[in-house]
């Protein structure tokens, strides 16, 4: 435990010496503000200050540190943890159920976590949605997860879940396992009465069925349709081709990651990320990675940072690929996705090689890597880094450059900076906008402030600038991609240390103690001291975050994965009405997004 | 034997030349499907179909035999009689309209003095196959298409009809067959220059081809009109759209490129393979280009390409006059 409590103050000091330079700090303008007595601050590995506020004056402070100089505009994640069985909890306000509520000031280019303790036998907050609109989703999703109600909420629906659902799956007392449960039958009824519940009822999202002069067609698209990228539902009320308005409906991908992450051991647990975005591969597993480290305390190689960069980097080419190709599909070019999967058949053959896997390689582990690169790697990526810049140029002028594409795109869906950090937009998405807030560049982690490369940015924030950006964004990766080449460290992929799993092999081969480590660490998973940390990181559709507690265990206590797909769809309607239903489309292509991502 | 008269003969000549007119085009409807999936495949970068059958000839047996045995299906809420008929319609009018084509100066089923309307009237009927479709089927997204589809056809019908008016003018008949014989010396592609650039893009939206194919545009309306139909029933439609190609194809070459006109070869290999290039165009020009939005090609129908008919007309019929005077 001291050592943790170490690395613990270490962070805090490391914290206000780069995030916070030069920027009054918050909590300090906080305690003037509301008194010292409001605020209780709890030490984590978070890298950002972390107070608890009284319910009672939650709304008060999120709404004055969204006015303050350098203001927190973005609210970057909310949600919940059940405390009831949580151990160490020493110092902390006492709490049943806490709801935390993440901000991001692009200004300061700093973090505050706001928590807020509640019993469970009072399990209500007043709803931030009129403060921070993209709370809207947020809020929604902790009422369906852990039954917390939230007054003044427009629509506090279940989102995840399917309407018919009972209980709150990520409460402790819920069961993680189908084996815990009765077997699953659906009778003929049984399905009526679920698809009866899905049926769209305009008047509980306060839509009229008639306007002045026309009669509105409800039209379902999804979530089974060729554009909807997956299983995505969009009610459209329509006037003509003409979105009046409409609801996006997600939840149809759903397959509780969250929950799993609390009955795997954190080794274990490194393959399902992989699956959150599942375009994104290794990515995945870089925030979770980092932060297990940092709770661990272990410091990686320089080799390992770079060997991660690297197949992350391939991974973001081989993810805006695939989104280009289905961009341009979804304009109804039929063409060009066959061409960038003929480039991602290249990346996949470098990352074959390198990891063994395609898709889902899960190939980082806590403290490096699976394996070392193999022989004449440098070739392979050389290979596919003479063969992109070229294949880009082709795709610039055989589409982008075409007149009926920027017709299609220009001015459509379009949103400026303010708007995206109102709906928690990020990456290129926010980019498009004209900001270049890149976690890179902005919070290197992993070794990022070694590469030189830069961040394209767009001005109009529209469906053309989000296309153009990511071929930019391509080019830039296939640099760092030649760095990585030219300036591969020597060195271990793996970090020296007892909680490094699996553990060195030639070590265990050697050492008595290793050989325990390992078979420890393999049958029942490393032991992680108990604390709370998180790495936020770029990746392919924005940013990602794992927000872990650890209780101890060899398990996490909560895992939170905050992904950028969720507040991007749940903008759509602010952008969409008015437009037509050819310009959704094209939104919907631009945006980037899979439903893995979105519903965890 | 004094039944054997010479009209006998023409007849039963013209009744073989018709039935051999329309296997062929009905085969060649059906070889499109594999013709343009390798074609696709080719700019594409991969393979397309090459498994069945040599070059996968015969992957057009295989995908008939699918049809064939598939589950003909009619959702329970839709209207039986005009879900029934709409395929019907969509290939038996397309199909007709090969009818008026002289295909060499032999060969041809009907030559009729008002040839080219004779088109436009079967054309005009063939929107109602898709109206139908949409109307019936009961599904949101065909009646989307097919509201798409009767506003274009109707949009581009009108100049289709006039991009050709100048070449009645300078031909001084309707009949097809005069088009092609008045065009021995000078393609009508030369004088009637605009006229052919709007006809093409008049033809592609009649046939609801890519970038024209608003009205089943599979990532918007996820196949538009006919989303309800399966079996032989969507397959008509598919013939049908492959007939529409040729048909439009070969209407084009009758128009504007001479028909069987050309030197050395005979005048059915020229007329085949001109038509063949029409055809590869359609093709290409699915690979190739995205799909504009569905205002858009409303605004440019009515917009450029129906002044631009009534520039040439009027230029053509101020010409005529010029240089004869006395007509």
């Amino acid at each position: 435990m001291t050592a943790a409590d170490d690395s613990q103050n270490e962070s805090a000091t490391t914290f206000s010496a780069t995030h916070a330079a030069g920027q009054p700090d918050v909590v300090a303008e906080l305690a003037r503000q509301f008194g010292e007595a409001a605020f209780t601050p709890q030490t984590t590995l978070t890298a950002m200050p972390v107070i608890w506020v009284a319910r009672e004056q939650l709304r008060d402070v999120l709404g004055f540190l969204r006015r303050v100089t350098g203001p927190f505009s973005m609210l970057f994640d909310l949600s919940a943890v059940d405390e009831r069985l949580r151990t160490h909890r020493r110092g902390l306000p006492p709490s049943d159920f806490t709801v935390f509520y993440q901000l991001l000031s692009v200004e300061r280019n700093a973090d505050l976590m706001i928590k807020v303790a509640l019993h469970e036998r009072d399990l209500s907050l007043p709803s931030i949605s009129d403060i921070f609109v993209n709370a809207n989703w947020y809020e929604r999703e902790v009422f369906d997860l852990f039954g917390i109600d939230f007054a003044g909420h427009p629509h506090l629906t279940r989102i995840m879940m399917p309407p018919t659902w009972t209980g709150h799956p990520l409460r402790k007392d819920y069961s993680a396992r189908a084996t815990e449960f009765d077997p699953y039958t659906l009778t003929v009824k049984g399905q009526e009465v679920e698809q009866e519940a899905l049926r769209f009822d305009p008047a509980a999202w306060g839509m009229k069925r008639e306007g002045e002069e026309t009669e509105f067609m409800f039209l379902n698209l999804g979530p089974n349709h060729p554009s909807a990228h997956g299983a995505f539902r969009i009610v459209l009320q329509l006037d003509g081709e003409e979105v009046v308005d409409c609801v996006p409906d997600i939840g149809y991908h759903h397959r509780g990651a969250e929950k799993m992450a609390e009955r795997q051991s954190w080794h274990s647990f490194i393959p399902y990320t992989d699956r959150i975005d599942y375009t994104g591969g290794v990515m995945n597993n870089l925030p979770y990675v980092l932060a297990v480290e940092k709770l661990a305390g272990i410091t990686v190689t320089d080799r390992a940072k770079t060997i991660r960069v690297m197949m992350a980097e391939m991974f973001r080419i081989n993810s805006h690929l695939l989104f280009l190709g289905t961009y341009l599909q979804d304009l109804g070019a039929m063409t060009p996705v066959f061409f960038t999967f003929t480039d991602r058949q290249k990346a996949y053959e470098v990352i074959e090689a390198i990891t063994g896997f395609r898709m889902h390689p899960a190939w980082y582990r806590i403290g490096g890597t699976a394996h070392d690169l193999p022989k004449g790697w440098d070739k392979l990526v050389q290979g596919f880094v003479d063969w992109m810049p070229k294949r880009l140029a082709e795709y610039e002028k055989a589409m982008m450059d075409n007149a009926i594409v920027r017709d299609r795109t220009r001015f459509v869906a379009a949103f400026d900076t303010q708007q995206a950090l109102d709906w928690g937009v990020t990456g290129p998405n926010l980019r498009a906008t004209g900001l270049d807030f890149d976690l890179r560049k902005k919070r290197p982690y992993s070794g990022y402030e070694n590469f030189d490369f830069e961040v394209p940015t767009a001005v109009n924030g529209d469906a053309f600038d989000r296309g153009m950006l990511r071929i930019e964004e391509m080019r830039q990766s296939v640099r760092i991609l030649q760095q990585c080449i030219d300036h591969m460290p020597a060195g271990d992929y793996k970090a020296d240390h007892p909680l490094t799993t699996p553990p060195p092999r030639e070590k265990m081969l050697q050492h008595i103690e290793t050989l325990i480590t390992h078979f420890l660490q393999v049958s029942w998973g490393p032991v992680l001291p108990a604390a709370e940390s998180m790495q936020m990181i770029e990746a392919t559709k924005g940013i990602n975050s794992y927000y872990l507690t650890s209780d101890g265990s060899t398990m996490s206590y909560r895992t939170r994965i905050r992904t950028p797909s969720f507040p991007h769809l749940q903008q759509i309607p602010a952008v969409m009405r008015g437009g037509f239903v050819p310009d959704l489309i094209a939104h919907l292509g631009s945006i980037d997004f899979v439903m893995a991502d979105v519903d965890r | 034997m004094n039944w054997w008269t010479p009209q006998v003969e023409a007849t039963l000549i013209a009744m073989v030349q018709a039935v051999v007119i329309l296997l062929a085009v009905v085969v060649s409807g059906a070889l499109l499907s594999m013709i343009e999936r390798r074609l696709l495949a080719l700019w594409q970068d991969r393979y397309g179909p090459n498994r069945v059958g040599p070059f996968g000839l015969l992957q057009i047996a295989a995908d008939m035999l699918k049809i064939f045995f598939k589950e003909d299906w009619i959702p329970p809420f839709a209207d039986r009689t005009f879900f029934v008929l709409a395929p019907a319609i969509a290939m038996a009018s397309l199909l007709l309209s090969f009818m008026v084509i002289p295909i060499t100066p032999g060969w041809g089923v009907a030559d009729l003095n008002i040839g080219i309307l004779f088109f436009f009237a079967m054309a005009g009927i063939n929107v109602y196959a898709v109206l139908f479709a949409g109307w019936a089927s009961g599904n949101k997204y065909a009646l989307l298409g097919a509201l798409r589809a009767s506003a274009q056809t109707l949009s581009y019908e009108v100049f289709m009809g006039l991009a050709v008016m100048g070449i009645v003018a300078m031909t001084g008949s309707f009949n097809m067959r005069d088009i092609v014989n008045a065009q021995e010396n000078v393609w009508f592609i030369v004088p009637q220059f605009f006229g052919f650039c709007t006809f093409v893009i008049a033809g592609i939206a009649v046939t609801h081809r890519h970038p024209f194919d608003q009205p089943e545009a599979e990532q918007e309306l996820a196949d538009g009109y006919h989303i309800e139909y399966s079996g032989m029933k969507w397959g008509m439609f598919f013939v049908g759209e492959y007939i529409g190609i040729v048909l439009i194809s070969a209407l084009l070459v009758t128009l504007f490129f001479g028909g069987w006109h050309g030197p050395l070869l005979p005048p059915i290999v020229w007329f085949l393979l001109k038509t063949v290039f029409f055809v590869i165009l359609f093709v290409l020009l699915r690979a190739a280009l995205p799909r504009p939005r569905y205002d858009k090609v409303m605004s440019f129908g009515w917009k450029v390409c129906l002044p631009l008919t009534l520039v040439n007309l009027l230029i053509t019929g101020a010409m005529i006059l010029l240089i004869d005077p006395g007509v």
